[in-house]
């Protein structure tokens, strides 16, 4: 009986809710336990109308253990696409917010708690479940193995969407803990150590079982992301909890040594969740796109292991000039400028996998966004140790230059990596011959494209005016500039990055349309991209 | 276990521990006979049929 065990345990956690809800120390836990009650309550009904009655042993309905586990990563993309359009739709609503104060909206809508529900949106429930989905695809393809554990996958898909539910409405409501990327409190924080677990048996397990002998280094990637991300988690949160059935908690850690655990994990999140995870998708994706094996694998191990010993020490560039003894922050100086050579080492490796093989860019918008991704993981990874040398980072740091370089990253690189992977996973899974429409991908490409260069570029300007209006000095010795002068004169750039934000978001838009088209299976009728010419050039020589 | 004693561990022996071994990683790496390890290793992506776990 299929689903019984689940739905028993299911309901069981349901009526503790409940008993949260009854017994809250707080209004706002007792706000979070209804609505932990009502969503446990409605995946109670809905399970229940899946579980399976029928004599044990004779179920039809048993998975073939020689095929891949495929369900569960068609689920994972559709919600990698609804999260992803959710995430980036508030960012362009954060954005009008700064441009325009009276779209906060007390208390729930205002900038402080829409923030981190942009934040945690993207990087957490869109990157997140893309990690997850394409983890759990190139790992068995790489492995030829099902999936370790059974249900267990869907376990850490559903109790994954249950953490971003409760992290979401935890922002909105004002619990937060308020550590950066980090918000969700205690009980929250628990919940995502059991999920996390179980993902790492799942995947760990599926290498145990493996048919290949070696173990592909894109393997490596996302096992390091999980590991690593496990680590920092723990420590990060390391809280007392005021009361059992309360919101609140205290931090371990007080003073200077919170402020660099606080980085340590937020560097290392870039580093191991947006950097080490999605480089495990660039280096199955990419080749399987172009079809040709990565351009070094060597180099790819170097990159590897460079990567993640370097990664672990960037954190203190994020504490430049403050109470952090100076050692400690030219130590995160140095690493970030190291990091420059295995970033660099590796995205060389990415686009070098298509020499010999560039003509294939004219006619395939999906490798196209591919090597776009690759030239803004590029950019992004030269403006990050820039920024991080002490004299560049006392422009720069505070200002918007620094939320310009976080988008460059995550719109360009983990976007558009993302983008690339799921147009090459959605026909894949479902059996179709082609997407919809190369075209539209390619106006999805452009759209998103200029809405990140529109992004970066008032960025640059929105911060380099910020850094030098806060350092000028008369020649008295008095500042010259008040701060609200400094955030007048950058109205103009506000605005424009609105505009950037709707750009990209509209792209998304029509990437969702165009995926769920291929999943209809409908085929567009349209002129082949790179036109007549292409078709009249003789085919390229082997 | 005190703050200098963390200290003068982490910048001599944990120092030494992990070049070491971020040297040998990589010496392994470019180790004779590699490269055509690597290159059957690059392979693996095309190894897979479609919806097949067994071989």
């Amino acid at each position: 009986m299929r689903y019984l065990t689940e739905l028993i345990l299911l309901s069981a956690a349901a009526f503790l809710a409940l008993l949260g809800a009854a017994y809250a120390k707080d209004n706002l836990f007792q706000a979070h336990a209804w609505i932990l009650f009502f969503v446990l309550l409605g995946s109670c009904v809905l399970l229940a109308r899946r579980v399976e009655f029928g004599l044990p042993g004779k179920n039809a309905s048993k998975p073939d253990p020689s095929s891949y586990f495929d369900e569960v990563i068609r689920y994972g993309v559709i919600a990698t696409m609804f999260w992803g359009i959710v995430g980036f739709l508030v960012g362009v609503v954060i954005a009008a917010q700064l441009a325009w104060p009276e779209l906060n909206i007390e208390p729930w809508f205002n900038f402080g708690r829409m923030r981190p529900l942009h934040t945690s949106a993207v990087i957490f429930a869109f990157g997140g479940n893309a990690l997850l989905c394409t983890s759990f695809h190139v790992v068995q393809r790489t492995c030829r193995a099902r999936l370790f554990g059974g249900n267990l996958a869907w376990f850490v898909f559903w109790g994954y969407q249950l953490f971003i539910v409760l992290a979401a409405t935890g922002y909105l409501l004002g619990v937060t803990q308020s550590r950066e990327y980090a918000e969700p409190e205690w009980y929250v924080d628990l919940w995502l150590t059991i999920v996390w677990v179980a993902y790492l048996v799942v995947f760990v397990g599926t290498l145990v079982k493996r048919k290949e002998p070696h173990i592909y280094v894109a393997n490596w990637f996302f096992l390091s992301f999980i590991i690593t991300v496990a680590m920092l988690h723990l420590v990060n949160n390391a809280a007392v909890p005021v009361s059992f059935l309360g919101v609140k908690s205290y931090s371990a850690f007080s003073g200077v040594q919170d402020a660099l655990t606080q980085w340590w994990y937020g560097h290392n999140a870039v580093g191991f969740f947006l950097t080490a995870g999605f480089l495990g998708m660039m280096y199955y994706y990419v080749p399987k796109q172009a079809n040709r094996p990565v351009y070094s694998y060597r180099l790819s191990i170097i990159h590897f292991w460079a990567l993640i010993f370097l990664y672990i020490w960037a954190g203190p560039h994020h504490l430049h000039y403050t109470a952090l003894p100076d050692w400690a922050q030219t130590l995160g100086m140095v690493f970030s400028v190291m990091l420059w050579m295995p970033s660099w080492g590796g995205m060389i490796n990415g686009l070098m996998t298509l020499s010999g093989a560039w003509d294939k860019l004219r006619t395939d918008p999906v490798l196209r966004m591919m090597v776009i991704s690759l030239a803004f993981y590029g950019m992004s990874t030269f403006e990050g140790p820039v920024m991080s040398i002490k004299s560049v980072n006392s422009l720069s740091h505070y200002t918007d230059w620094t939320i310009g370089h976080v988008h460059s990253g995550a719109l360009g690189w983990n976007g558009m990596i993302t983008f690339g992977a799921l147009y090459y996973l959605v026909p894949k899974l479902w059996n179709r011959e082609n997407l919809y429409s190369l075209r539209l991908v390619n106006w999805h490409l452009w759209l998103a494209t200029l809405g990140i260069v529109i992004y970066a570029a008032v960025m640059w300007v929105a911060g380099v005016t910020q850094g030098l209006m806060w350092r000028e000095y008369d020649d008295q010795g008095f500042l010259v500039n008040s701060f609200v002068e400094s955030v007048v004169a950058i109205h103009p750039e506000y605005v424009m990055r609105v505009f950037g934000g709707l750009l990209y978001l509209s792209g998304a838009l029509l990437m969702a349309y165009n995926l769920w088209r291929t999943i209809r299976g409908d085929v567009r009728n349209e002129v082949p991209l790179g036109g007549a010419q292409a078709t009249a050039k003789p085919a390229p020589a082997q | 276990m005190d703050y200098n004693f963390l200290r003068q561990l982490a910048d001599s022996w944990g120092l030494l521990y992990l070049v070491v071994l971020f040297v040998g990683i990589i010496l392994f790496t470019f180790r004779p006979g590699s490269k055509s390890k690597a290159e059957g290793a690059a392979k693996i992506p095309f190894n897979e049929d479609n919806n097949n776990a067994q071989e």
